[in-house]
């Protein structure tokens, strides 16, 4: 039997990257509504915890199952490792001021672990991972252009005064704000949790009088660790974002959080996938993807919409440099970090099989 | 949620309210130059009367405006812009109440050679003011049609100015007008009723700013 501060502690990387999630995503759904004081933080911070523990709660297992094709970590103190590596090497290329995204560490931290325990990488799972890298930026900007377009028509086409816009657009951030955070929730709760599920220490439970899967009680304790991240620490960044970042009018953030918020949702819901393969149409594969470069995505999206004005080109280099440096950077720590953990620290990293 | 759009209810009728204000008092400023041109000095005084009751409600309601804006946190995107325009606004509306005052005070002798001059050049600067307005309006509901009004400021502003010009002329060229004193005066007349449409330029300018920050 495992004692719950030694579990504590396995689990302690995995809520700490849950915690700078919350800290620094939270501002890619809420940032420009709060910087330019259109919803205050507190309204904010409060939608934003409550839609993150539920998305990650109902919707966290499609993108989940997808993670652990790319490798199965078998062992307890492995699954500390590779989500600590996962942790550092975000932690780090931050402060070096390099682009980062917390699925692309995790990614690279597994694939880390599967050189170091001998395991085979299943191909397929990592290909469609790495296509969703480059899709989930690209479909956020064609999003963001549809419904650009599709604003613009709307906002020409009924005379909506101002003052009405603001009530309207104020309404949109707090609804969209609410599903982008079911959407992150959803999607990237495979980050923060998705490498502890296939050896979860819990058994099932009924919690407020609902059936809860060992999984599911990963994702509650990691969307908690997310709520507590946007709670403590994401006023900062969203205040920054808001008005440093992203100099965004308050509808033209709407579409970006839209767009944002319908990529991570569609690359995270399993209905959606199963519905869309009923009608014989592709799928999107169900991936932990990056908010941020989706933010980012949606932003040039409204750029190109509005006549290629204020575009900033070097932003996608900066991306294109995030998807080769930071798996490249986390598959190294988290091998160098595994050696230490075992052959210093005695831990059982992985089991033989 | 309901709250939030009765009050933005509430504040879209206090600034129609305004800009309504605003209206009137260009039409009773143009009557009352009218009067006084045509010598009713009695009508004069009840359209003098009245726009200074206007440009006090203007007052009030634009004070009550930015009082709602910044309490309830309404626009702060583009709550300084509004705001502006309303100020600049205001400027139009007291220019009108202080052209007419000076009329009632100076009682300036508008020869008949110079009526017509007059009239005509009221009427431009009453049509800036009109156009105004309607930009004004456009840039609180419809943001496309903003362009054609100011352009229709910017056309009327300068028919003032080309009217006072021509009127200066006159006045100036005069030989019925043996004072220069007099003739000083009347320019500075014929200057301040051409300071409307300067005033309607002023905040059509700062209209096709706004208006370019307010498209998506």
């Amino acid at each position: 039997m495992t004692s719950p501060l030694y579990l504590v502690f396995l689990l302690s990387s995995g809520l700490f990257l849950g915690w700078s999630l919350g800290a620094n995503d939270a501002a890619n759904i809420f940032g420009t509504a709060v910087g330019t004081k259109m919803v205050k933080f507190n309204t904010a911070a409060v939608i934003a915890s409550i839609f993150v523990i539920v998305g990650a709660v109902a919707g966290g297992s499609g993108a989940t199952e997808t993670l652990g094709k790319l490798g199965s970590i078998n062992a307890l103190p492995g699954a500390f490792t590779v989500a600590l590596a996962a942790a550092v090497t975000i932690s780090w290329m931050c402060r070096i001021k390099l682009p980062v995204s917390t699925s692309q560490g995790i990614v690279g931290a597994i694939l880390g672990w599967n050189f170091y325990a001998h395991m085979p990488t299943d191909y397929e799972a990592l290909s469609k991972i790495l296509s969703t890298w480059i899709l989930c930026p690209l479909l956020s900007a064609l999003f963001a252009v549809a419904l650009y377009f599709l604003a613009k028509f709307v906002m020409n086409s009924l005379p909506i005064s101002i003052i009405r816009l603001d009530s309207y657009t104020r309404a949109g951030l707090i609804i969209v704000g609410a599903f982008g955070a079911y959407s992150l929730g959803a999607n990237n709760i495979a980050n923060v949790m998705g490498v502890f599920v296939p050896i979860s220490p819990f058994g099932g439970s009924m919690l407020f009088g609902m059936s809860l899967s060992s999984a599911q009680l990963l994702f509650l304790l990691g969307g908690i660790a997310i709520a507590v991240g946007i709670i403590t620490f994401s006023k900062g960044v969203m205040e920054t974002v808001g008005t440093d970042l992203f100099n965004l009018s308050p509808m033209a953030a709407l579409i970006a959080v839209l767009s944002h918020s319908l990529v991570l949702f569609i690359f995270a819901s399993e209905a959606l996938k199963t519905w869309l393969t009923s009608l014989g149409l592709p799928s999107f594969p169900l991936v932990p993807v990056s908010s941020s470069q989706a933010v980012v995505g949606a932003v040039l999206g409204i750029g190109i919409a509005r006549g290629g004005r204020n575009i900033k080109l070097g932003v996608l280099g900066k991306i294109a440099l995030g998807w080769i440096a930071t798996p490249i950077v986390a598959g190294v720590t988290s091998y160098i970090l595994l050696f230490l953990m075992q052959n210093i620290f005695m831990f059982e990293v992985f089991r033989a099989t | 949620m309901s709250i939030l759009f009765n009050r933005a209810k509430q504040i879209e009728a206090q600034i129609e309210q305004f800009f309504d204000k605003i209206s009137d008092a260009g039409l009773i400023f143009s009557a009352g130059i009218n009067n006084y041109i045509d010598g009713d000095y009695e009508q004069f005084q009840t359209r003098l009367k009245d726009i200074k009751k206007h440009e006090g409600a203007a007052d009030d309601l634009r004070r009550e405006i930015r009082y709602q804006l910044y309490t309830k946190m309404l626009i702060p995107e583009s709550r300084g812009d509004v705001l502006g325009l309303l100020e600049t606004s205001d400027n139009v509306i007291d220019t009108t109440k202080i052209v007419l005052a000076h009329f009632d005070i100076e009682k300036p002798k508008i020869y008949p050679f110079l009526k017509d001059g007059f009239r005509e050049l009221t009427k431009a600067s009453v049509e800036s003011l009109t156009n105004l307005v309607r930009a004004n309006h456009a840039f609180f509901k419809n943001n496309d049609i903003i362009r054609d009004y100011i352009h229709k400021v910017f056309f009327f502003e300068h028919e003032a100015d080309r009217i006072e010009e021509s009127l200066n002329r006159t006045i100036f060229q005069s030989e019925e007008i043996s004072r220069l004193s007099e003739k000083m005066q009347l320019r500075d007349f014929v200057a301040s009723i051409a300071g409307l449409s300067d005033d309607c330029e002023d905040v059509a300018e700062r209209l096709s700013v706004y208006s370019i920050k307010r498209s998506l």
